[in-house]
């Protein structure tokens, strides 16, 4: 089971939880405009990352509310959780692991203002969503 | 509102509805053991389902007539009338006694809907959705931890708290009301399911203690 920390309600248990597929897929700009590849490709293509993955999740049973997550797909390392439409943050393992306690207080963040503290310490350039068609919005 | 004063008339016996849990109330009652854990239905509440913004000029309205909205998870507002349920960032539940509903002659969801006005948000009659069980008692906690994966300790979750979570698999809004009490709002559907699922937990503590 997986401790995740909801950005509104703090740490609860994975069940609490609807996993929303990778996030930072683009809407086509121009619909219209895609070969039927193209919209196959925006609906059902997806990344199938080893190791650390930029997910939506939704806490269903409690705030209802989304959110972005990155975790290792290897090791399920949390890296870090931030708001819908901000920017994926690097990829950090130097960050304490702080989203693993049982506590119930809003311990991290407040309803998406505020991004997760991300170190310097990068692991490399943090891959862009492959699967955009050509004149994607970002 | 001619239509409503219709209603009123027509369907003012009260005799004729039946809560989610009334079939079990007499279980509810045997199985409650004095002053260690004790469960009963309070049926009919007034609830109120509120979508609205904190800080903006309809969020002070609404606030006005709930005594305020709580602002983190957690958090439970009200006044004398009826208390307010953080749910999500602009989610909240209006908790109130029976008689607050306009089929009673309250005024409650009238005055929240005035308030609400054509300002973006919603104000939506929920009585029907949710009932209420009463966990009490000493065990009570004990009971609960049986299938709630919160920190119920005294420690963490202080009375004067509300939070939507699961317990026995259930999505409910757990409210503890005082040190050894708790309100459980589970949709009126879960409301059996649930209802056994606590007696069944509540079992343990009918027994005599082992020394
Ligand atoms: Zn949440």
């Amino acid at each position: 089971m997986l401790l995740i920390s909801c950005p509104n309600c703090g740490s609860r248990d994975e069940t609490e939880f609807h996993y929303g597929g990778q996030a930072h897929v683009p809407y086509p700009e121009n619909p219209d405009e895609l070969t039927d590849r193209q919209w196959a490709e925006f609906l059902f293509y997806r990344d199938n990352t080893k190791g650390s993955f930029a997910e939506r999740w939704l806490h269903s049973t409690g705030c209802r509310q989304w959110f972005n997550m990155l975790r290792d797909t290897v090791t399920y390392d949390i890296q870090a959780i931030y708001p819908m439409g901000a920017p994926r943050p690097a990829p950090n393992t130097d960050q304490p692991a702080d989203f693993g306690t049982a506590s119930l207080a809003p311990d991290s963040t407040t309803t998406g203002t505020t991004g997760p503290s991300v170190a310097s310490t990068d692991l490399g350039p943090a891959e862009p969503a492959a699967t955009a068609p050509k004149g994607a919005t970002q | 509102m001619a239509k409503t004063t219709a209603h009123t008339v027509r369907d003012n016996d009260l005799s004729r509805r039946t809560s989610p849990a009334a079939p079990l109330a007499d279980a509810f009652e045997a199985g409650s053991v004095a002053g260690v854990v004790e469960l009963r239905e309070e049926p009919f509440l007034t609830m109120v389902g509120l979508r609205v913004q904190h800080g903006t000029e309809v969020g002070d309205r609404i606030a006005a007539v709930t005594g305020g909205l709580p602002e983190a998870s957690g958090g439970v507002g009200g006044n004398d009338d009826c208390s307010v349920l953080w749910l999500g960032p602009t989610e909240f539940l209006v908790v109130a006694p029976m008689e607050a509903h306009e089929s009673l002659g309250g005024t409650l969801i009238q005055s929240l809907r005035d308030a609400l006005g054509d300002g973006e948000g919603q104000v939506v009659d929920l009585s029907a959705n949710r009932t209420t069980f009463e966990l009490t008692g000493s065990r009570s906690r004990a009971v609960l931890e049986k299938g709630c994966s919160l920190d119920l300790h005294p420690r963490v979750l202080k009375a004067g708290t509300a939070l939507s979570t699961e317990i026995g698999q259930i999505p409910v809004v757990l409210w503890k009301t005082g040190d050894e009490s708790f309100r459980i709002f589970p949709r009126a559907s879960f409301a059996d399911f649930l209802g056994r699922w606590l007696l069944d937990a509540m079992r343990e503590y009918a027994a005599p203690e082992v020394p």
